[in-house]
């Protein structure tokens, strides 16, 4: 069984410029800081990001936003990062906005095996242009194909060493679907605990699809 | 009209609070919606569901008291009530698009006589994003539009049919503002209520929808 506790330096190592990153957080609440900030020293840059929004400019992934190491974000809402406005304007950073709904089940499906999912939200409106609409039992639906990224970075509160989740309150937001949908998903977790810490009832995400451990918590 | 831009705040989020049943699971939108909370009658008790992955929420906690992960959708410290369950984005939007909370209260740009919301841009001017409003207006059993009657230099906001993109195609049900209450009826807009200090022929002048208006129109019963 491998060890999978690494450093941050040697996760952001694994990440190279222009990699889809998928990130965890709502508000910067449940987001990976360490890695965030590991992301913002090492300089690497043209990232694409999927993740709920764009934060704030000195919080979770706006930091990322403000350091002008995104090329592109795909998220729900930019609204609390004036930064992600101004650099969209002036058209050094593409912003994709997705429902919020809509983009947790393309994360999901995207680790869950799925090729997408059919929401009735956003039919006849603009998020509805250039997709496909199917038509079940007379209700309209947009199809809507699964995401996935090379890497994905979360947050939980608790790990054991085999890469069991427990995430805290609101925390947990993004960060299990997530999980499932990184090609590589490395874990920002505060507390690691011996195996069999963690009650098999209480693990929210199973240690299969984690990869590596990042051990620590951001002042 | 009531002048007193807090008063008005305050009268809307009354009127919306008298909507809500016992029992009911609903989500309040940032701004003018989050004030309902304050003002439910007594023997009412709802559960206050939120975007980030929360069922149960409680008011804001004391200084001091926060915790950095208890937020709400607007990432502001909050409590948990007993009972309260947290969850992931994915429960959280299937509660939400799966018709099972029953009223959602939302902030609006424009509501026209179709009863179409446009709540989430203004093309070349402010592009927060939509946010979880679009699934909200899709899933939820009631939508409650709360909102100032009108714009910044009293230009209408209930208008004949939205200029900006829509927030979704399913009608609103209720329009609460500080100057009337509007049913969204298959006929048209219905004026249910006018708000204290406030006249039909007022309501009228800073409508630009064509409103239904009954020969009598109750004040709404709330107090200032």
């Amino acid at each position: 069984m491998k060890n999978k506790v690494i450093t941050v330096e040697q996760a952001i190592e694994m990440i190279p410029d222009g990699a889809t990153l998928m990130i965890g957080g709502f508000l910067g609440d449940g987001t990976p800081e360490l890695l965030v900030d590991g992301l913002v020293r090492s300089g690497k840059k043209n990232f694409t990001i999927i993740a709920n929004d764009t934060a704030f400019p000195d919080k979770g992934i706006g930091k990322l936003i403000v350091n002008k190491l995104v090329k592109k974000v795909i998220v729900s809402h930019i609204g609390t990062n004036p930064e992600t406005q101004k650099q969209m304007i002036e058209g050094t950073l593409e912003v994709e906005l997705v429902p919020q709904g809509t983009l947790a089940e393309k994360v999901r499906a995207g680790g869950f095996g799925l090729g997408g999912i059919l929401t009735p939200t956003g039919v006849g409106t603009v998020v509805e242009n250039g997709k496909q609409k199917i038509t079940i039992d007379g209700k309209e639906y947009l199809v809507e194909p699964a995401l996935k990224a090379d890497f994905a970075l979360i947050k939980a509160q608790k790990a054991d060493y085999y890469g069991n989740l427990f995430f805290n309150f609101t925390a947990r937001n993004f960060n299990p679907l997530m999980a499932f949908a990184g090609k590589v998903t490395i874990v920002q977790v505060e507390e690691l605990l011996p195996v069999g810490g963690l009650s098999p009832n209480e693990i929210h995400t199973p240690h299969a699809v984690v990869d590596y451990i990042v051990r620590g918590n951001a002042k | 009209m009531i002048q007193d831009q807090e008063l008005a705040k305050v009268v809307i989020a009354k009127r919306v609070a008298l909507e809500l049943k016992d029992g009911d699971i609903v989500n309040l939108g940032i701004g003018i919606p989050t004030l309902v909370a304050n003002y439910l009658p007594p023997k009412v008790e709802i559960f206050l569901q939120s975007e980030n992955g929360i069922l149960g929420m409680g008011p804001a906690p004391m200084k001091g008291y926060e915790h950095p992960n208890l937020t709400n959708a607007g990432g502001s410290p909050i409590t948990f009530l007993p009972g309260a369950c947290a969850f992931d984005s994915s429960v959280s939007f299937g509660l939400i698009r799966g018709g099972h909370v029953d009223a959602t209260v939302l902030g609006a740009l424009q509501v026209d006589e179709e009863g179409h919301l446009a709540n989430w841009m203004i093309p070349g001017k402010m592009v927060p994003g939509m946010g979880g409003a679009m699934d909200l207006v899709t899933g939820a059993k009631k939508v409650i539009v709360a909102m100032q009657h009108v714009a910044k230099g009293n230009a209408p906001k209930v208008i004949k049919k939205c200029t900006l993109p829509l927030t979704s195609v399913r009608r609103v049900d209720l329009i609460v503002t500080d100057m009337a209450v509007i049913e969204v009826t298959e006929k048209g807009l219905l004026l249910k209520e006018v708000a204290p200090q406030t006249t039909v022929e007022e309501v009228v002048k800073f409508t630009e929808a064509s409103l239904i208006i009954p020969d009598n129109v109750p004040v709404m019963p709330i107090t200032l």
